[in-house]
């Protein structure tokens, strides 16, 4: 079958820029009234013209996800398991030649790290892992979620791009969502961003949301890194990555994060700053194309930001976030981050922000069935 | 020799030809389309298909629908 | 508009008016019904002969020679029927095309989802172009789809109702999710009804009864043609704002005014 980068082929830089030079200011209210739009539409509402139309697409936005949603947001947490890292990605703290010492937990310490998150009351947790997959191996994260799936809902996954086969054995051990950031859809600017490691694969990364859909993943998540690429180019992937795995995978529950660039450990020149007010117009954006996807937004925005897009349409936040290996159980806090927090609530923090602005803090939105049942047949040998 | 055709028991001469039951139904074989024991018979071969005691015959044309 | 056509099994069609040929007062009025209707597609059924045919000339002496056939399997209550109606149809020499229609329950006419899926796959694969024509259910017409259907016929209302587009929201949806072209058959009564369905989206629309039972069934059959052209130039055009939800109409409670 055609791949989600055969089709993106179909929407080159150049299509994509003269979409958004030629974008025509005054079909933007006539957009927000329809019930589906069309990639070019999408173009059109993250064009420069369409900001000037920014109050109107919030309110759409906003009944959209009232609609889709309602006044529930779903809260998660990261668990950086290791941060050794093969890739030199000019942007990450990661980066292979940053002389950071590096931490890779053994499984009992990874365990511990998630027993402390699980007392701490969540129930979707997020395993992320450095690019070195002889170290942090597929089996390595399937050894972890075993030992540690019984304590959460749900178990996700942020690492490196892997096999559908590989895919299919950690949903075989519980992991039932995948996220998978492309950074930038530029393959030029990628291969420079890039430079050495498995990650320089353009399409090998691309391709993962596909594979991990393929293989059984329940939920599975995409996102550029703004700031790399000029705004549009990469906003406009990303949203068309999103309405491409929804037509090609209906049971899949896709959904896109939203990270911005922020400062980290090393000297990387942000070229593409995204303000805050066209970052708003992503959001808005987004949600009109895709009125039931997901939106994640992480502790790299700070809070302020956070609370004013839950209206926009954003559904998923983190919290009690730590961006650094072993950074709660074990209190290593000597190694930096692979980006820095802005918004550094707690859960119950968090709790309480969320209902102070009208919204409902999820800490559980889904379970396993597979897992449920055997809670209750257990139940039953009592 | 008995025969049904389109689900009636009919009688028609012994050694009889797809071509001759159209004729006397008064049908141009232009216009109809023959199944004979469940098999489609081309049109070319409507004069040599001979039937046989207990043959089923479809004989089907286009009408009005929507 | 000028060089809007719609391409169905490889064909081109310039008219997006598929008619019927049942329920006229007289066969002979199709013909001039096709002239004012401009279609191209026409739908016929496929039943035993009389034993003595009065009209020997049949519904076939009454459609012009350029007509697209899209043969329909009327009559057929399962797969298995189906496939067999539209072999026949297709021995007739007028070409590959079929519009699949599998009905079972003859009190409410519905078409049966599963037995046209079934139907579906079976004669893509003997080369058949299929148009199914189904209630408008998003897994059905996935099926159908990934079955290789050249288009899905999902019906406005129950067959022969004329009461328009009861089932927008479901077809809006197909609409939406589809690759194929969306042809909305059945319950289509006013051309305003065709107009919307257009206006939506819709690739075309099939009409028989609202025309062959209007008074005037020419009249009425240039009026279908009016009103899809209507709707088809609307969708193309893309509609504007209905609300005033223009620029500097700001709501009490501004979202984004923490930007500021």
């Amino acid at each position: 079958m055609e791949t989600f980068q055969e089709y993106l082929a179909s929407w080159p830089l150049d299509r994509r820029d003269e979409g958004a030079q030629r974008a025509n200011g005054k079909s933007v209210p006539a957009l927000l009234e329809r019930e589906s739009l069309r990639p070019e539409d999408f173009l059109t509402l993250l064009s420069p013209v369409a900001a000037d139309y920014l109050e109107a697409m919030a309110q759409r936005a906003h009944e959209l996800t009232l609609r889709y949603f309602g006044r529930a947001v779903n809260i998660f947490t990261p668990l950086y398991i290791s941060d050794v890292c093969t890739n030199q990605c000019r942007y990450c703290g990661f980066n292979a030649k940053n002389p950071q010492k590096r931490r890779h937990l053994s499984v009992d310490e990874a365990v511990a790290e998630a027993a402390f998150i699980a007392d701490r009351g969540f129930q979707h947790i997020l395993l992320l892992t450095g690019d070195a997959r002889k170290l942090s191996s597929p089996e390595y994260i399937a050894a972890v979620v075993r030992r540690i799936k019984a304590r959460f809902a749900s178990v996700g996954i942020e690492v490196y791009s892997m096999t559908t086969a590989e895919y299919a054995s950690l949903v075989a051990v519980g992991v039932d969502s995948m996220t998978m950031f492309q950074e930038t859809y530029s393959p030029e600017l990628y291969a420079w961003l890039h430079p050495v490691g498995p990650k320089h694969d353009y399409g090998f990364r691309l391709n993962a949301p596909q594979r991990a859909a393929e293989g059984g993943m329940r939920s599975v998540g995409v996102g550029a890194l703004l700031g790399l690429e000029t705004f549009v180019r990469d906003a406009f992937a990303t949203g068309l990555h999103a309405w491409w795995l929804q037509r090609h995978y209906p049971g899949v529950d896709v959904s896109v994060s939203i990270p911005r660039i922020c400062p980290h450990e090393g000297n990387f020149a942000v070229q593409h700053t995204v303000d805050d007010r066209t970052f708003v117009q992503y959001v808005t954006a987004l949600r009109c194309f895709l009125p039931r996807a997901g939106i994640t937004c992480s502790s790299r925005e700070s809070a302020f930001m956070r609370d004013h897009l839950v209206p926009l349409g954003v559904t998923r936040v983190s919290a009690g976030v730590s961006t650094v290996v072993g950074g709660r159980a074990t209190q290593d806090m000597h190694n930096p981050g692979q980006f820095e927090i802005t918004d550094r609530r707690s859960l119950p923090e968090m709790i309480a922000s969320l209902s102070g602005i009208g919204y409902q803090a999820v800490l559980k939105d889904w379970e396993d069935p597979a897992e449920s049942s055997l809670g209750s047949s257990s139940l039953c040998a009592i | 020799m008995e025969v049904t055709i389109n689900g009636a028991t009919e009688h028609v001469a012994e050694n009889a030809t797809v071509a001759d039951v159209l004729a006397t139904y008064g049908h141009k074989a232009t216009a109809v389309v023959v199944e004979h024991n469940g098999n489609i018979v081309p049109r070319e071969t409507f004069a040599s298909v001979r039937l046989t005691v207990g043959d089923r015959l479809e004989i089907v044309h286009f009408v009005g629908g929507g | 508009m000028q060089n809007d056509s719609l391409v169905l099994g490889g064909v081109v069609l310039k008219s997006r008016l598929f008619i019927g040929t049942g329920k006229y007062g007289s066969d002979s009025l199709v013909p001039a019904v096709v002239e004012a209707s401009g279609a191209e597609v026409i739908t016929v059924a496929m039943r035993r002969v009389e034993k003595s045919a009065s009209d020997a000339q049949g519904i076939m002496g009454h459609i012009p020679q350029h007509m697209r056939l899209l043969p329909n399997t009327s009559g057929a209550r399962n797969a298995q029927e189906a496939v067999r109606l539209a072999r026949l149809a297709r021995a007739a020499g007028c070409g590959d095309w079929v519009k699949i229609e599998v009905i079972s329950d003859v009190r409410h006419l519905l078409p049966d989802g599963y037995e046209t899926a079934r139907a579906t796959e079976t004669l893509v694969k003997e080369g058949f172009t299929v148009l199914p024509y189904i209630n408008p259910d998003l897994y059905v017409a996935r099926a159908c789809v990934e079955a290789g259907a050249c288009a899905v016929m999902p019906l406005g209302a129950p067959i022969g109702t004329n009461r328009g587009l009861r089932t927008k929201e479901m077809i809006a949806i197909l609409i939406e999710e589809l690759d194929v072209p969306i042809v909305v058959d059945a319950g289509l009564g006013r051309p305003s009804h065709a107009c919307e369905a257009m206006e939506m989206g819709a690739a075309a629309c099939l009409v028989n009864t609202a025309i062959a039972s209007a008074d005037d069934p020419v009249g009425m059959a240039r009026a279908f043609a009016e009103a899809i052209r209507a709707g088809r130039g609307a969708w193309l055009a893309g509609p504007g704002a209905m609300k005033a939800r223009a620029q500097g109409a700001e709501a009490s409670s501004p979202l984004t005014g923490f930007l500021r």
